[in-house]
């Protein structure tokens, strides 16, 4: 089977798995919709305040969320050691990664746009730039998340005390994600009279192309017993 | 068993050099050098502050080299020295991090700013504390070294990207570093602390690889009973 037969494979088998397990996706969704209404909370009732800071608040819950979706998608191949079977088949690590990584990218990318309208009404924002440049720093952030998150989850699937590994393994490196994916919403969601859209989309697709390059080719270490 | 052999172990050298070059270099920078023009005296710590920046990093890079290497050729050697560089980076990155406060205070006002290089050092600092953290808790040999050498070559591929994206993120900030601050006098305690931090580092990640060796060693000659439980992993 070439690489992209099995990649298309694992990606279709783990989009199921996930539509199957849709209860749990609905639970991350409102874990992420709590984290939304707690920064009101916080930063208390100054709608100003909040419309000015919804791109960072919508990102951080987004990425509170990623890593409850990221650690799921790796912790359903370790039950019943689908892992090692799927390894002696043998899929390709290369394509396990990119079939994983996608249908996180997928996820993450349809739990973004199922936020954005509560985003919107609690922070009473709406779009004024441009909402294809919005569609495009949800998805290249949301790649962005997935492609470390992914690598990252196959390792702290198994380790001990892997509800802290993968945020204190993958919130440090995804930093320049989060500038850029937080800058480049509010400039689509305000306007970007100054032009500096550009450089946000080079950080972000800069990432995204270094992280989706390498990591395959990382899996097969990881992995390996 | 035999009897330990008092002899000095090579590396040692390198602490030796490193001891003395950084009292030289602190002498020079401490006492003969001229306050600086614009910062007075407490530009001085530029002297050890620039030298940990720099070793701090090359520290880090070199952990970068031997997780590739390590995953090249899987010589557990690679993961002994990947592992000294990685603890010695994170040490000098904290210590960069420690001195920039102390300056700023004086200099900005602050200990602490948004500054490119002050958030890139902390973001790094974070990245590797996740490093080590992981390594602890992996009990498998083989897999901790594995794995410590794909998160730290994921680390070390993200130095760049973040740099340039939190300089963008703080473009109204302005660049606080200009040729004449490092002039005459004071290029000689800056180089001498360099090569004094850059012993003292070498020395310190070599000590660390030692003592991986040494544990290995005392792991595959441990008494029969142990082997037959290890030989269930």
């Amino acid at each position: 089977m070439t690489l992209g037969v099995q990649t298309r494979a694992i990606l279709g088998k783990d989009l199921r798995v996930t539509w199957r397990g849709r209860a749990r996706s609905a639970a991350v969704f409102a874990f992420a919709g709590t984290v939304l209404l707690l920064f009101s909370f916080a930063v208390g009732p100054d709608s100003k305040t909040l419309a000015q800071h919804a791109p960072g608040y919508f990102w951080i819950a987004l990425l509170l969320g990623s890593v409850l979706t990221l650690s799921d998608a790796f912790r359903v191949e370790t039950e019943d050691d689908a892992l090692d079977a799927m390894r002696v088949l043998p899929v390709d690590p290369r394509a396990l990664f990119l079939g994983k990584a996608a249908a996180s990218a997928i996820t993450l990318a349809a739990l973004a746009a199922a936020l954005t309208p509560v985003a919107g009404l609690l922070y009473g924002v709406g779009v004024q730039g441009s909402w294809l440049q919005l569609l495009v720093f949800i998805v290249l952030g949301a790649a962005g998340l997935a492609a470390p998150g992914t690598l990252y989850a196959a390792m702290t699937a198994k380790a001990r005390g892997r509800e802290v590994m993968l945020p204190l393994l993958l919130f440090p490196l995804v930093i320049p994600v989060l500038l850029a994916a937080v800058k480049g919403t509010a400039l689509a969601l305000a306007g970007d009279p100054m032009g500096q859209v550009p450089s946000w989309l080079g950080v972000l697709v800069a990432f995204d192309l270094v992280y989706w390059a390498v990591c395959p080719l990382l899996l097969g270490a990881v992995i390996e017993s | 068993m035999s009897a330990p052999q008092r002899r000095i172990a090579p590396e040692h050298w390198f602490g030796v050099a490193g001891l003395i070059l950084l009292a030289v270099g602190s002498y020079l920078g401490l006492v003969e050098a001229p306050p600086e023009r614009y910062m007075g005296e407490v530009g001085r710590i530029l002297y050890i502050h620039v030298p940990t920046a720099w070793i701090g990093l090359l520290a880090l890079t070199a952990a970068g080299v031997f997780a590739g290497l390590y995953l090249v050729q899987r010589r557990p050697r690679w993961d002994d020295l990947l592992t000294g560089c990685v603890e010695v980076g994170v040490i000098l990155t904290a210590m960069l991090l420690i001195q920039g406060s102390i300056w700023a205070r004086p200099t900005w006002g602050v200990f602490w700013t948004w500054d490119p290089r002050l958030t890139t050092a902390a973001i790094l600092l974070l990245s590797f504390i996740g490093v080590l953290a992981l390594r602890a808790f992996v009990e498998d040999p083989q897999r901790r070294a594995r794995w410590t050498a794909v998160a730290t070559l994921v680390a070390v591929l993200d130095i760049p990207i973040v740099y340039f994206s939190v300089k963008w993120w703080r473009t109204l900030h302005q660049d606080f570093s200009s040729p004449e601050t490092v002039a005459g006098a004071m290029h000689w305690p800056l180089r001498i602390n360099a090569f004094a931090l850059l012993a003292l580092a070498i020395w310190l990640i070599l000590r660390r690889a030692r003592l991986s060796r040494q544990r290995r060693s005392a792991r595959a000659t441990a008494p029969p009973a142990t082997s037959t439980l290890v030989a269930g992993d």
